[in-house]
């Protein structure tokens, strides 16, 4: 068969913040390029980010620097980070944030007309570079219209199945399908960047939308490469839990960072019992004095509150399960009782609207009722720093489909910055590699045809599931069993129903035509969904400690003997129904004068 | 349980017609989960866009008993008792369902020329937040396009789409020229190309526009003073924006790339 096909330099795959990021770069250096989406453009996870980008531009602390910023990511990361990745994102995200503002972006201002920066948990100083509670939205449309401005081309609603080797096993192209149709597409080119985002879409109650599937994760396992900190998840501590429509929705740390509290259901602000050694020096010891520390740092140690998010969300878990919950399983944000109707409209207004329109609370007025939801992915392709190369010839990786720069936790704020940074690196990484090639990429076509028949079989069958009860079961399956809180029981458990997932899914039958239909749609995600899945339970089981988005029961402190590796997964058949093999592979070893930042005591 | 009986277009650029699912509705539910519902149950090919399921990223506009409205921010407690008729917006072609295509809005953005700033300081622009505020209501834009929508101009006159960019680029060109760095000079592409005097300020696209833009108010009709009217008085503009800067002409702005 023949299909619609294109050639280009460099596929960018992804148009979030780090594909859109990464296109400007491969674009300024004059080589053709194309970005490939699901959605239409300006959709992407992306524009949904709401509190800030994180950037140590001093602008409000002029005290803080990219040393801070680093060792607050480490620190943050439980110091399973690659410490290059987040030395480059600290020493480079305030020179991408002021980048942005040559192409259109109007950040909120400080009394003298800088970039105003804002507090998240866990950075020590007002880090957060925001447009009220809509910084995600500020940045893709930056990008966007950046792209769109130096002509850049765009597949919209084109939907990448696999990527595609030549015969020397170099990434070659991908095959893909458009969304309106339900044509097949192939696309050659030089270099491959992914940036295709998260994989939040396998857990019941989550944040992301219908794209956070993990394509990018499971075709770059697919491709050979490997996957890394597959276990570190976040579960953000403040999503919406009521009504049950909207169970998951995010509520932005800004809400703490502007001055919102946590209480359970008897009205303390518990926080201040769930102080990790690691934070205590550093954290206030009583409501007096965290509460004068949102105007001045210096006059109060930092609220609880605005702990690193793997702490506040095991906390308010374990006040949920010791029965000082909210009514329907959470527990209460308080910001209405702390500060004016006015300043909250004006700092928060999508979550004033959010409440009002979807569950009826007014937030000036009533507490807010919120409890942990899956967000984030830590875990991601294995690559090299400044590069963002992967282990196989001419694949790049950057965004949150990328490992490393997050260690086993993320701050709030690190990944809009690591967007920007990273979108760049792989942008330049890719265009050098292009420049070095040598040939023309030749897709195997033997591979394509595959792909295509393997899309294509959900229609062949007569009878068979439907791809959305496999979906339901998935998610309440991993919610049940790889959630914030796990088991070795349960995690083996996981691990042996993905195999019959697996199998499920090779009996999908879908109906209707090709044009537009979600339910094929659906049924292409859910090989990448389960790869992805069994990556995330195998590194659980095998992580026999907690760190970070990872929590054992079994095994409640963190181990020093698992503070030295990652778990890497990959896949030998290079199929999504393939064995996938796990192994340790040894962190980075840190400069001495970077370690000594890490141990500074403040 | 509640039940709710959904009135669904369902078809394609060939036509088609409505179809009733009845589905359960439970406390707090939306539009968007109810469509979601019957997707999971009886119609898993009912085609519809989404992302966010909160009101931000502007994917699952539809027309919901004939007004444009976003489908996840539309209770059905607030709507009235009985059927809900669910439509796809009338000014785009359809795809399929309730999808449309809506390229006419990315070939109008396509023709806006970039954000001309000054070389960039050292240590950043220093803007005032009073200077920035202006543009920053029109960037709360979600890019539903439900405004494109509703405007008489383009609703029913398919031919007019070729002149005419519609309120979403109104308000996206008032943002740019009340940008604090801005030096382009957009008037000549505003009023010749892009339509700007067909609009006769019915409101309707600020009736619809789900991040409460004042649309008509605070874009197009200080932007019609600026590029339509004979008696342009660029001081009266001038004083409506704080320290702007000159600027340049139209030829030079559609040839400028930004840095
Ligand atoms: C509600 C919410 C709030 C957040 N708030 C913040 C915040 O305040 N600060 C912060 O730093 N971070 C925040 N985050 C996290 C951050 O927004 C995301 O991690 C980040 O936007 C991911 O960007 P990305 O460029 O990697 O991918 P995304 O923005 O997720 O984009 C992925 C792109 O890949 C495309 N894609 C995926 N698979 C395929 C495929 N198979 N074929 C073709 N295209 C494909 C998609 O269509 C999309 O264009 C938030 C996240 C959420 C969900
Ligand atoms: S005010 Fe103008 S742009 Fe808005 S709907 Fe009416 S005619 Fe269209
Ligand atoms: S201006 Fe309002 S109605 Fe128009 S596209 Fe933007 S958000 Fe939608
Ligand atoms: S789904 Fe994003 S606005 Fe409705």
């Amino acid at each position: 068969m023949t299909y619609e096909h294109h050639d280009y330099d460099v596929l960018i795959i992804g148009a979030g913040g780090a594909g859109l990021r990464a296109a400007i770069e491969v674009q300024q250096r004059g080589l053709r390029v194309a970005v490939i989406t699901k959605s239409l453009l300006g959709k992407a996870h992306t524009v949904m980010a709401e509190g800030g980008m994180a950037a140590a531009m001093g602008n409000v602390y002029p005290e803080d620097n990219w040393q801070v910023h680093f060792r607050d990511t480490m620190r943050g990361g439980k110091y399973l980070n690659n410490y290059r990745m987040a030395e480059l994102h600290a020493k480079e995200a305030p020179e991408r944030v002021q980048e942005l503002e040559q192409w259109g972006a109007l950040f909120d201002r400080t009394k003298d007309g800088k970039i105003s920066q804002r507090d998240f948990g866990g950075h020590r100083y007002a880090r957060l570079a925001h447009v009220g509670d809509r910084t995600g939205l500020e940045l893709i449309r930056t990008l966007q219209q950046k792209v769109v401005s130096m002509g850049t081309d765009v597949f919209m609603e084109h939907k990448v199945l696999t990527l595609i080797h030549d015969s020397e096993g170099r990434v070659a192209g991908c095959v893909a399908y458009q969304r309106p149709t339900g044509e097949f597409v192939t696309f050659a080119a030089k270099a491959v960047v992914l940036a295709t985002g998260g994989a939040g879409r396998s857990w019941k109650f989550t944040s992301n939308s219908w794209e956070g599937t993990g394509d990018g994760h499971a075709m770059a396992l697919w491709a050979g490469a490997e996957l890394i900190d597959m276990e570190c998840i976040q579960f953000h501590p403040t999503g919406m839990v009521w009504p049950l429509s909207v169970r998951g929705l995010l509520v932005t740390e800004g809400v703490r960072g502007d001055g919102g509290v946590l209480r359970n259901s008897e009205g303390q602000r518990f926080m201040f019992n769930y102080v990790a050694d690691m934070f205590r020096a550093e954290t206030a010891d009583s409501e007096e004095e965290a509460d004068k520390w949102y105007d001045d740092h210096s006059a109060g140690r930092r609220p609880p509150e605005l702990l690193p998010r793997d702490e506040v969300a095991r906390a308010i878990n374990t006040e949920v399960k010791a029965g000082r919950g909210s009514p329907h399983g959470g527990v209460y944000l308080d910001i209405g009782s702390r500060r004016s109707a006015e300043f909250i409209r004006r700092r928060l207004p999508s979550m004033y609207h959010q409440f009002m329109e979807l569950a009826g609370v007014d937030i000036t007025k009533e507490s807010m009722e919120i409890g942990p939801t899956c967000h984030y992915i830590m875990g991601g392709v294995k690559v090299d720093a400044d590069t963002a190369a992967t282990s196989v010839p001419g694949l790049f990786a950057a965004g949150e489909v990328a490992g490393g720069m997050h260690g086993a936790n993320r701050l709030g704020g690190n990944s809009l910055s690591d967007l920007i940074v990273f979108g760049r690196r792989a942008g330049m990484g890719a265009a050098d590699f292009v420049e070095g090639y040598q040939g023309s990429p030749r897709l195997d076509e033997a591979a394509v045809n595959a792909a295509v028949e393997e899309s294509l079989a959900p229609f062949e069958r007569e009878e068979g599931e439907n791809p959305y009860d496999i979906q339901r079961d998935l998610q309440e399956m991993m919610q049940a069993n790889v959630g914030i809180i796990r088991t070795r029981s349960e995690l083996e458990y996981a691990i042996s129903e993905l195999d019959s997932f697996t199998e499920r899914v090779k009996n999908i039958k879908v109906k209707g035509g090709r044009a537009y239909n979600p339910g094929w749609n659906l049924a292409t995600d859910l090989p990448a969904m389960i790869s992805v899945s069994k990556c995330v339970a195998r590194g659980a089981v095998l992580r026999e400690e907690s760190r970070g988005g990872h929590t054992r029961e079994d095994f409640p402190q963190a181990s020093a003997e698992f503070a030295t590796f990652n778990f890497a997964h990959s896949s030998p058949a290079k199929r999504w129904d393939g064995e996938i093999v796990t192994e340790r592979s040894a962190l980075l070893e840190m400069p001495g004068e970077l370690k000594a930042l890490l141990e500074e005591g403040h | 349980m509640a039940q709710v009986t959904m009135r669904v277009w369902r078809g394609d650029a060939n036509g088609g017609d409505f179809e009733r699912y009845t589905v359960e509705q439970n406390e707090g539910e939306v539009v968007l989960d109810v469509i979601h519902r019957i997707q999971a149950t009886e119609a898993p090919d009912l085609a519809c866009r989404w992302n966010c399921k909160a009101g931000k990223c502007g994917s699952c506009a539809a027309e919901i008993n004939g007004k444009p409205r976003l489908m996840c921010m539309t209770r059905l407690d607030q709507l009235p008792e009985g059927e809900v008729t669910v439509t796809p917006m009338r000014t785009f072609p359809i795809i399929r369902d309730l999808v449309t295509d809506v390229s006419f809005n990315f070939q109008m953005a396509a023709k806006v020329p970039a954000l001309l700033p000054p070389p960039m300081p050292a240590e950043g622009y220093r803007m005032y937040q009073e200077d920035v505020e202006r543009s920053q209501e029109f960037r709360k834009c979600i890019e539903c396009f439900m405004c494109q929508d509703v405007c008489h101009v383009i609703r029913d006159h398919e031919e007019n789409k070729a002149h005419y960019a519609g309120p979403r680029f109104f308000i996206r060109y008032a943002e740019l020229e009340m940008h604090p760095l801005d030096t382009n000079d957009r008037r000549d592409l505003i009023r010749e190309d892009m339509g700007l005097g067909y609009c006769n300020i019915t409101k309707c696209c600020t009736e619809v526009c789900p991040e409460h833009i004042k649309i008509t108010d605070n874009a197009i009709i200080p932007l019609k003073e600026r590029v339509v009217d004979a008696h342009y008085d660029p001081v009266a503009w001038l004083g409506r924006k704080i320290r702007r800067r000159t600027k340049r002409s139209a030829s030079d702005a559609a040839v400028q790339p930004a840095p």
